[in-house]
Order: C-alpha cells, then sequence, then structure tokens
C-alpha cells in the first residue's frame, strides 16, 4: 500500500476515451482511466466484456481507433518507434503462455536481452538463470517447454518478460489454462512480484489474489468500466447492480 | 519392507524382439496375412529370377563401361577434365572439413563418398582417373582431420560452402575460348549442376515469396500471389521451351547461354512450388507465437528470423525435401531442348547404332543414379527431422 500512497499522483499509464472496433463490432466504448506507479490493478467481469481487448491495446497487440493512450510518458501512435519503444517498457503474459516451442526455456528468456536490449549472450543467460531461480524453476533451463508442466511453463513466460526489465506488467488470465494444483505456485510468483513494487495489470477470475493483491479492481462490462474501487469495498459494497450479480456469481464457485 | 519394494526402481520392460518373434509378429499373425505372405513370396520369387537371369546371363553391361565418361560429364573434353576433378576437389575439402566439424549426417556422406571413390579407383579405370580418386580419398580424410574440434570455424566453412558455388562455376567453365564452353557441359555434370543450382536458389526464392505472400501489404501480396499462380498453372517443359525462345527475345543483348536459361527456368518454377509449401508451415504458426515475440519487443524481421521461419520451415522438411527431389527428377526435361544431361545421354547412347536394343541395361543405370540422389535426399530429410526433434518439442 505505501508504494501506491507515494506515486499517488505519478501516473504510468493514462488512457483517455478509449474506443476499439472490430469491423462493426463496438468492443471497447469510452475507457477512461489511468494507472499509477506501483499499482496493482485486477480486471474482471464477464467474459466478451472487452478485458483482454483493453489490456492488449496497452501494448498494441491491439490498435485503437479513438482516444489516447500514454504510457510512461510516451503516446501509442502508429509511430513504430514509441511502439516498440512502450514494448520495452511493458511485459505481457498470456492465458496460453505462448512459450516458444523451437527453443529452450533459457533461451525463450535470452532472446529479447540479446536481440532487443542488445546484452551478450553470457550476459543474456546470466540475467535469464537469476530469473529461473526467481521463479523457483533454476533446474528447468535447458529443457524444452513441451517437457515442463503447464505451471512451470507459465512460470518460464514470466520470467521471459521481466527479463526485459519492463515497468510494467500485463497479466491475461494467467492461470486460466492452468489444473488446480498449479494455479498457486503461478500466484505465488505473481504475488511475490507484486510485493516487490512493480506495476501490475491483472485480468483474473481469482478473486482471492484479486482481494489480498489488488490495490484497485476495474469491473468491465460491454466494453466499459462500470465500476472501480479498492477491493474491501469492491467486494463488500458494490454499488452496481451488474457488480452485484457478477460477484455473487463467481463466490458461488 | 513393502514400502521398500515400493520405491525400487522398474526397468521398463524390454522391447527388443527375436527375429522369428518378429516374423510371426508382422507377417504369420493371422491366416490370411499368411497366405498373403506365402503369395507374395512366390510372386517376388519369380519376378526377382527372371529379372536376374536376364541381367547376369542376357544383359550387355559392356555399353555402360564403354560410355562412362558420357554419362558423367557428356561432351566435356578429355584435355579439360581436371576442371572437373578440380570442382570435386574443392567440394572435397568443404565436405571433409564440416565432416570434422559437425560429423552426424556429414560425416556419414563423407564415408559413403570416399567408399565410392575407394570402389571406382580399384575397377579398371585408367591410371589417371584412378590418380585422381585416391587424391579425393585424401583429400576428404586430411581435411576431416584438419576441422575436427575446431568449432570456431563453423561460419567460415559455410561461407566456404556459399563461395564454392561461383567458385565451382568459373572452374568448370574457365575463361574464353580455352575453357569448356557450356555447351558441352553434359551428363551427370549437367544433372547435377542444374539441381543444386535449382534448389539453393529457389528455396530462398519461395521462402521469400511466401512472406509476400502472408505480407499486409496487397500490392505485395497481390504480385507474390499472381506470379506464384502463373507459374503453378503451366507445365515445367513449357517454362523450359518459353525460357529457351523468350529470353532471348525479351533481352537480345544478352547473350544468356542455353544452360543458364535452363536455370532460371528450373527455378522460377520450383521456386513457386517451394513457396507454396513454405506458406503451409507458416499457417501452421498460432497467432500467439507472433503475439508473444512482439510483447518481447522483437520487430518484423526479427520475428520472422527467430520466431516464425525456424517453425515453420521445420514442419514442412517433408514437403520441401519432395520438392527438391522432384526438381531433380525435373531436370532430365532439359534433354528435349537439346541439352544432354544424364537422361540425354541415355537416349544418344541408345541411338548410337554400335548400341542397339540395349534400352534396358542403359535406362537401369540412369534410372540406379537417379535413384542413389534421391534416395539420400530422402535419407538426409529424415535424419535432420530427428536432430531436430520435429514434432517433440
Ligand atoms: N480479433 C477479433 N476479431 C473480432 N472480434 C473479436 C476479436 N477479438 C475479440 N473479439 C470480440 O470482442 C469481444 C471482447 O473480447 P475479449 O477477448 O476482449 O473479451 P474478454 O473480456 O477478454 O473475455 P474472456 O473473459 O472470455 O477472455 C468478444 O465478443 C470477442 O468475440
Ligand atoms: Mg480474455
Amino acid at each position: 500500500m505505501a508504494a501506491q500512497e507515494n506515486a499517488l499522483n505519478d501516473p504510468i499509464i493514462m488512457c483517455e476515451d478509449l474506443h476499439k472496433w472490430f469491423d462493426d463490432f463496438h468492443v471497447l466504448k469510452g475507457i477512461t482511466t489511468s494507472f499509477q506507479k506501483g499499482e496493482r490493478a485486477v480486471i474482471c467481469g464477464p467474459s466478451g466484456s472487452g478485458k483482454s481487448t483493453f489490456i492488449r491495446t496497452l501494448n498494441r497487440l491491439e490498435e485503437h481507433q479513438r482516444g489516447t493512450i500514454i504510457v510512461d510518458g510516451v503516446e501509442l501512435t502508429d509511430d513504430l518507434r514509441n511502439i516498440n519503444l512502450i514494448r520495452q517498457e511493458v511485459g505481457m503474459v498470456f492465458q496460453q503462455f505462448n512459450l516458444f516451442p523451437h527453443l529452450t526455456n533459457l533461451q525463450n528468456i535470452t532472446l529479447g536481452p540479446i536481440r532487443v536490449r542488445k546484452l551478450t549472450k553470457s550476459e543474456a543467460e546470466e540475467v535469464a538463470l537469476s530469473l529461473l531461480e526467481r521463479v523457483d524453476i533454476a533446474d528447468q533451463a535447458y529443457k524444452y517447454p513441451a517437457e515442463i508442466s503447464g505451471g512451470q511453463q507459465q512460470r518460464v513466460a514470466i520470467a521471459r518478460a521481466l527479463a526485459m526489465e519492463p515497468k510494467i506488467m500485463l497479466f491475461d488470465e494467467p492461470t486460466s489454462a492452468l489444473d488446480p494444483e498449479m494455479i498457486t505456485e503461478v500466484l505465488d510468483v505473481m504475488r511475490e512480484l507484486a510485493h516487490s513494487g512493480m506495476t501490475m495489470l491483472v485480468v483474473t477470475h481469482e478473486m482471492g489474489f484479486a482481494r489480498e493483491v489488488a490495490d484497485r479492481i476495474l469491473f468491465f462490462d460491454e466494453g466499459m468500466i462500470v465500476e472501480e474501487a479498492p477491493p474491501a469495498d469492491f467486494f463488500d459494497n458494490p454499488q452496481h447492480e451488474r457488480t452485484k450479480l457478477f460477484i455473487s456469481q463467481t463466490l458461488q464457485h | 519392507m513393502e514400502e521398500q519394494e515400493l520405491t525400487q526402481e522398474i526397468k521398463p520392460p524390454a522391447n527388443t524382439k527375436g527375429l522369428g518373434r518378429w516374423l510371426k509378429d508382422n507377417l504369420f499373425n493371422t491366416w490370411y496375412n499368411t497366405l498373403l505372405t506365402c503369395l507374395a513370396l512366390v510372386f517376388l520369387f519369380f519376378a526377382l529370377k527372371g529379372f536376374l537371369t536376364w541381367a547376369f546371363t542376357e544383359a550387355e553391361w559392356d555399353v555402360i563401361p564403354a560410355n562412362f565418361r558420357l554419362f558423367m560429364v557428356g561432351s566435356y573434353p578429355q584435355e579439360q577434365i581436371w576442371r572437373v576433378w578440380n570442382a570435386i576437389y574443392i567440394l572435397s575439402v568443404l565436405m571433409g572439413l564440416s565432416a570434422g566439424l559437425w560429423g552426424g549426417l556429414v560425416l556419414r556422406f563423407a564415408v559413403a563418398l570416399s567408399g565410392v571413390w575407394f570402389i571406382s579407383a580399384l575397377l579398371p579405370v585408367e591410371l589417371s582417373t584412378r590418380g585422381w580418386c585416391l587424391g579425393a580419398i585424401a583429400m576428404i580424410a586430411v581435411s576431416f582431420f584438419l576441422g575436427r574440434g575446431r568449432t570456431s570455424l563453423r561460419p567460415w566453412i559455410l561461407g566456404g560452402w556459399i563461395l564454392s558455388f561461383p567458385v565451382i562455376m568459373v572452374v568448370l567453365r574457365g575463361f574464353g575460348e580455352n575453357g569448356v564452353l557450356t555447351s558441352n557441359w553434359g551428363g551427370l555434370l549437367l544433372t547435377l549442376i542444374l539441381a543444386v543450382v535449382g534448389i539453393v536458389v529457389s528455396f530462398p526464392l519461395g521462402v521469400f515469396l511466401a512472406l509476400c505472400r502472408q505480407s499486409n501489404l496487397p500490392a505485395i501480396r497481390w504480385v507474390s500471389t499472381t506470379y506464384i499462380e502463373t507459374v503453378r498453372g503451366v507445365p515445367l517443359i513449357t517454362i523450359l521451351f518459353m525460357g529457351n525462345v523468350l529470353i532471348p527475345i525479351f533481352m537480345p543483348g544478352l547473350d544468356i547461354n542455353q544452360v543458364l536459361r535452363m536455370m532460371i527456368g528450373i527455378t522460377f518454377f520450383s521456386g513457386a512450388y517451394m513457396a507454396e509449401n513454405v506458406r503451409g508451415g507458416l499457417q501452421g504458426i498460432p497467432r500467439g507465437q507472433h503475439e508473444a515475440a512482439q510483447a518481447v519487443g522483437l520487430n518484423y524481421v526479427q520475428t520472422t528470423l527467430f520466431i516464425v521461419l525456424p517453425q515453420a520451415l521445420r514442419s514442412v522438411i517433408p514437403a520441401i525435401v519432395g520438392q527438391f527431389i522432384a526438381l531433380f527428377k525435373d531436370t532430365s526435361l532439359v534433354s528435349i531442348i537439346g541439352l544432354i544431361d544424364l537422361l540425354g545421354v541415355a537416349k544418344s547412347v541408345i541411338a548410337n547404332p554400335d548400341w542397339l536394343g540395349l534400352q534396358a541395361e542403359v535406362y537401369l543405370f540412369a534410372a540406379v543414379i537417379y535413384f542413389v540422389f534421391c534416395y539420400a535426399m530422402s535419407y538426409a530429410s529424415q535424419d535432420i527431422e530427428t536432430d531436430l526433434g520435429v514434432g517433440k518439442h
């Protein structure tokens, strides 16, 4: 909490009236919000509400058609230089891990640092090994992704994103593709990351994690932010009908 | 007690079976399979008996040694034959070095090649040829030991292979009147040159066309698609005829010789098919791979080089090698416009009044040569697939 208070008026991401269409389908209908340096935000909402699309616009995996996004002082436009700058500052973890299957776990992690940050191979490997240590799978460095479990793959994917030394980490349902017994090991890593002061935007249905770690919860429905509040208010005193319904439905499970 | 037994390591059951067991499992496992096996054996016996009787009593194999030089190099002049050997020596050195550096597949090919030279040296050939053959073995062996373990040389050797290509062309051609006109190149030599040029150039061309066809820019996509579909809609033989006739009309000033025209035709034709094979691989790459690469900050070129192509090409190795094999055999079509490649030599030998009626012997010999090279490619492809762990990770 301290991290957030210190940095209260230091937004690292600013979105202003963000709109996005897939052909005629209006997916994001005017998102205006900002995220502070060091903030841990959880994004939740029903399926198809535009959560993934929203965080994917933040590193230009999706293009927005109206409004502005400013990440760490750089505006996201068609300018490739800006896009590349922002992608180096923003790490992303996907639901399906998306590790590179033809590379070893170690090579998955060193590729970006070598090719983009221009580290030497040995520097990059040193970084990668210490990150693998941090996510607790140093012994899997020389295996291929297909040879390790889903939970381990997701931790390699987190290490891969961290190797670029990002200022912001985006997580798109990082535990949804995992068997229940592997969810904890990934959440543990994310918890540790949250405590280290990383700015994190996490799309997830793990409400326990949200309550424990988040500074703020954003509830999406039909392409809009319906409600945003600290977890205590969000869970115990939701304002909006749709939020109440969503909470009662998810907490039943 | 019991716990200890549980934690004891249990070995997997041995899966080596004796020959008898294998026969029983695979050929005689049911009554109808037994029947089929017996029928097949009877058929094989008669077919082989006929063939072997012919091969050992009736066939006149004299035709092969008598025309051996024609089969190998066509009408390449005898007094310039050292050029061919020099080319072979350049390749032998590279092969030996590579065998030392990489081992594995290259080493096996180097050993096989040395075997071929050794057997050739034992045959009743001229003394000079025998010398050249043994020299080739020596080249391979010496460079093998020179290359062994020097991993830092690898990039240089790769560069050497690429450079060897134009160098060998120059060595074979020589300069001006003192050299050997390409119209005298023939036999297996010509077949190999056409095939190697076709393969080496059409592969990058195909990759490039496939990437263009996937491009976000409509103009590039359109040009590439039009090219691919046009070329695939025309038989190779037509393209070769057109190349022969049209290139001189379009570029009247340039004196592009017939061999080069055929190289261009074969390469353009094969490139279009290669593009479609590669595109198949590109389409198999999930979107998540592109996205993960972008999220890490790789640009388009880096994503293509390090993420997309390695995965795409790996998954289409069988199709690509199939295309190489087809190309190798298709080079025989150049005999139709008057070049004397391996098949062209075969035809001219048969037409020679001295050797009338020996079609079977001559064509069988040509077939065996084609087979050896195609099988080598197929073998290499399987080996490379295993090496890369295709389908495993
Ligand atoms: N590439 C695309 N083309 C067309 N429509 C798309 C595309 N991607 C997403 N959509 C649509 O946009 C809407 C929002 O998708 P999005 O993936 O952002 O939802 P979500 O909130 O992440 O849902 P979930 O919880 O299921 O992941 C959905 O209706 C989806 O079908
Ligand atoms: Mg989603």
